[in-house]
């Protein structure tokens, strides 16, 4: 195949050059300083911390209001305009991050955004705290922008699979639409649910093009250190201490994946 | 012991039912038969609770359950397919009626084991739903809705979701065990066969309306109108009319009228004759010539196409080598003793064959 | 867009959502609006369009403050920022036809052939996901260092093949998502068996017969694929080419942040349009089927 060929030259090189990197001095000769070097570093160590939790805190809200919001819709009419456009809107806003997505919240939160101005004259002053549209919470609110249309879309299918046969049979039972949720709904969908949050993790762990459209290098995560590392920004010569970053990232985001491949295959199971 | 008076029940751009009036007495199996849209599944939701009318009243026992929501009403449902809850084992799912009544666990699991049993498939309560075939599936479901003793048993096109062998089989265990257990039931289908060998008595349906609803024999032998006649079996319409003493005469011959009332003598009608009421006998100066023959096991079905174009069914007993081939002139006689006449149509129609299952 | 997952996972939403639904309307009274609908499809609506109108709003703030259209004149009168644009659209263009002559057959063939390599292309295909762009820029720039001289003068020395190659793999997961739910749709055996027994070469088969049938998912891949080349900033920041979302950055580091948000707008707009009109394909074909059939 063609195609696999192309994917091993302009995927698999990439990749090597990395991995090789990470394991390379600055004279080139083989090291394991510098992952030694992204553990004991207390900036990597924050750049960590702060990826891991603007990424669980992203996909958890992101999660919840998509869960919220799918079901809402779905609980409309079938073919109704409501689900047609919020399914439409989904697939075009997941998409939207990056930079157009930044460039709309400078301009709803930043200090003369539209939502920053009305509220200071409304009373209430974010950019007097420590609130800034370039801070882990003000690029976590850009993030969540994308995380809930994305966890619609990946939502909708699981809450579409719930037959109504399965609240009926309950409620045939004996059980209240309380019981039902608690004992069927809910399990049914956990794996799903589950799934999609860590979909949601991986995303927003990977991310950075809303964050350096927002904050250029300067936010505290992890892509903004390779960024600097590989430029040398801050320091000289941390190239390969930037390349172990990634290769600690992808390593991330692959426990990330196999964890939404075991999820996801019960998820199949119970929702064909 | 359950009566549904004066049911109507109006979606947007149908009414689904349209003043339904129908009495299930006590261990009875009614089987309501009808197309699809003909507001059956509509009547078993609202007996289940899970739709509401729009006008009339539904009574079990004569108390007025018509507001009271389903999870009180003690009634048993198994539906088409995909009802156990798939998170779920076997056993966990027939017992969950019993968990909802606050039953405790060994004592639950105990009457679910004891249920599996009765459906054959005690060896299965370790499963879970996807592992089983869809036979198994729909007996698990009929032992999950029995759990909880119900009242009512409702079943929703239970087997309709079956291939034809393992239907027949779970068919024949479904009246079997309704009959052990005494339980009054509310069986819902599409399909003829399926409604005259299990039911008690059948009610057909048409567009919300009761059209009729006896014992499968008189359904089946005394249709009460044209439509039940021509759903429940296939049906030839012969022109007749009406002779001096109240018999008609069709094709040549005198037949006694099973519902002579309202025709005056020497009017025209159509009689409706089962293909199994008609008899070929091979003449060569017969006044029809077979165009089809059908080996369908038991009989074979002959195509007579007579001379003035009218094509009518014959079911020919025995092998289909015995019965007159394509081509033959036949003469027909009629063997039952008395037959249903309608007024005339106004075209001189086709065989209606009943719409057959998929 | 800021890793290839989202795109993924949208392209399949595009490309299913044409597809009629086969489900049957489920009999239901009419929903009653309650309060937990209502609550988050309002701040949905509040959260979701609320930016956007900011985003024109700021826009239209000019550099004397004043309200008007002078930053979108700017931007036309901006030789910078067209060459980065006309730069960007290039390598979309190229990138949205290499991706499908090189995706289409291999779906194509696998799924004739070889079903069982079906799991491995997936596979393959879920690799720039795991691989955050950032990663693939770090590889790219460490290329571009340790590289024999020739492959720095064929690739590295222009955007166009500095970038067109990786953004092909990035938009990989994708279009490859979207052109197998295509293929899946149709029944691809039989349209090969009778185009090959009617006399039609591979090549026949696959631009005469095949193509026009999976038409919306093929578009579909291609729009995504130009919206991720124009929306990609990550890789072509880092590696210093100056694509049009790298100026609209340097734009707003620049100080004149209405520029940006109304280059933004700009490009938000023109995914919107190429989205939605996919969508329009979508339904307008499966109409004229369902006529058809």
């Amino acid at each position: 195949m063609p195609f696999t060929v192309y994917v091993l030259v302009f995927l698999g090189i990439p990749l090597y050059m990395v991995v090789h990197g990470s394991l390379t001095t600055n004279g080139g000769s083989f090291t394991f300083d510098n992952f030694k070097s992204t553990f004991t570093s207390p900036e990597y160590k924050a750049a960590f911390e702060n990826s891991l939790v603007l990424a669980l805190w992203t996909s958890l809200l992101g999660a919840l209001f998509g869960v919220w919001l799918a079901a809402a819709v779905i609980a409309g009419k079938p073919g109704g305009m409501l689900r047609r456009v919020v399914s439409s809107a989904s697939g075009v806003f997941a998409y939207f991050a990056g930079f157009p997505l930044a460039f709309v919240f400078i301009a709803t939160l930043g200090a003369e955004g539209a939502a920053t101005v009305l509220l200071r004259n409304l009373g209430v002053n974010l950019y007097a705290g420590n609130f800034r549209i370039t801070s882990i919470l003000g690029v976590g609110l850009a993030y969540v922008y994308f995380q809930i249309p994305l966890m619609v879309i990946l939502i909708t299918p699981a809450l579409e699979g719930l037959r109504p046969q399965w609240q009926e049979a309950a409620q045939s039972l004996g059980a209240t639409k309380l019981s039902y949720l608690r004992h069927v709904a809910i399990p049914v969908l956990a794996p799903s649910v589950i799934g999609a949050t860590l979909i949601l993790f991986g995303n927003a762990f990977s991310a950075y093009a809303t964050a350096l459209a927002l904050a250029g290098s300067t936010l505290a995560i992890v892509p903004a250190q390779i960024d600097d590392a590989i430029n040398g920004n801050v320091l000289v010569g941390q190239t390969n201490v930037g390349l172990a970053l990634g290769v600690e990232m992808i390593l991330v985001i692959v426990v990330v994946m196999v964890g939404y491949g075991l999820v996801q295959r019960r998820a199949r199971r119970w929702l064909q | 012991m359950i009566r549904f008076e004066g049911v109507q029940r109006h979606f947007a751009d149908v009414s689904a039912l349209d003043g339904l009036d129908l009495e299930i007495d006590k261990g009875e199996l009614i089987a309501l038969l009808g197309p699809s849209g003909c507001g059956k599944t509509t009547a078993l939701r609202i007996l289940g609770g899970f739709d509401r009318p729009d006008a009339g009243k539904v009574f079990v026992n004569d108390v007025d359950v018509t507001t009271l929501p389903a999870h009180k009403r003690d009634m048993g449902m198994v539906f088409q397919a995909y009802s156990l809850f798939p998170n779920m084992d076997v056993r966990t799912n027939v017992a969950f009626g019993l968990r909802m009544r606050g039953q405790d666990k060994a004592k639950r699991l105990q009457r679910a084991d004891e249920l599996l049993e009765l459906v054959g498939l005690a060896q299965t309560a370790d499963r879970y739903p996807h592992q089983l075939s869809g036979g198994q599936q729909q007996r698990v479901a009929i032992a999950r809705a029995l759990a909880i003793e119900p009242e009512v048993l409702l079943l929703d096109e239970p087997l309709a979701a079956l291939d034809a062998r393992v239907r027949l089989q779970l068919r024949a265990e479904i009246r079997s065990l309704q009959q052990r257990l005494g339980i009054t039931t509310l069986f819902v289908t599409h399909d003829q066969s399926e409604a005259l060998s299990i039911a008690d008595r059948v009610g057909v349906m048409r567009s919300g309306r009761l059209e009729q609803i006896d014992t499968p024999q008189n359904v089946y032998r005394q249709p009460a109108t044209q439509f039940v006649a021509e759903f429940v079996g296939a049906m030839n319409r012969l022109p007749g009319r009406i002779g001096d003493r109240g018999e008609v005469q069709i094709l040549g011959h005198r037949v006694a009228v099973a519902n002579p009332e309202g025709y005056a003598s020497g009017g025209a009608v159509d009689a409706l004759l089962r293909p199994e009421s008609i008899a070929v006998v091979r003449d060569s100066a017969g006044p029809g010539e077979i165009t089809d023959r059908t080996f369908l096991g038991s009989v074979t079905r002959l195509e007579v196409t007579l001379d003035s174009g009218q094509k009518v069914l014959v079911d020919a007993h025995g092998h289909g080598a015995d019965s007159p081939a394509p081509g033959e002139r036949v003469g027909l006689q009629i063997v039952a003793e008395s037959v249903t006449v309608t007024p005339a149509a106004d075209t001189p129609a086709e065989p209606e064959l009943a719409i057959e299952p998929a | 867009m800021s890793t290839g997952s989202v795109g993924w996972i949208a392209a399949d939403v595009l490309i299913d959502e044409v597809a009629p639904a086969g489900r049957a309307p489920t009999r239901r009274r009419r929903a009653r609006p309650r309060l937990w609908r209502v609550s988050i499809l309002l701040l949905a609506f509040i959260y979701f369009i609320g930016p956007l109108v900011s985003a024109f709003k700021y826009s239209l703030i000019q550099a004397d403050g004043s309200y008007g259209f002078g930053n979108y004149w700017k931007i036309v009168n901006s030789s910078a920022i067209l060459t980065a644009l006309a730069t960007s659209l290039e390598i979309a263009g190229i990138a949205a036809v290499v991706v499908v002559t090189l995706m289409l057959p291999t779906v194509v063939w696998v799924r004739l052939r070889r079903p069982k390599l079906t799991l491995l292309l997936e596979g393959v295909t879920l690799l720039p996901i795991v691989i955050p762009p950032v990663v693939v820029a770090a590889g790219l720039e460490q290329m571009q260092r340790s590289a024999p001289s020739w492959v720095v003068s064929l690739l590295f020395n222009h955007a166009l093949t500095g970038l067109t190659p990786f953004y092909i793999v990035l938009a990989m997961p994708f279009t490859y998502r979207a052109l197998d739910t295509g293929v899946r749709a149709i029944d691809l055996r039989t349209l090969v068996d009778a185009s090959r027994s009617l006399g039609a070469s591979w090549f026949t088969t696959m631009t005469r017969v095949i193509l026009p049938n999976v038409q919306t998912a093929v578009l579909g891949a291609m729009f995504l694929t130009i919206a991720l080349c124009l929306g990609e900033v990550v890789i072509a920041n880092l590696l210093l080419y100056q694509t049009f979302p790298v100026e609209i950055i340097q734009q707003s580091l620049a100080g004149t942040a209405g520029i940006a948000v109304a280059l933004s707008n700009l490009s938000l707009v023109f995914t919107f349009v190429l989205l939605f009109s996919l969508s329009f394909v979508g339904s307008r074909r499966s109409g004229r089927a369902s006529r058809v059939f």
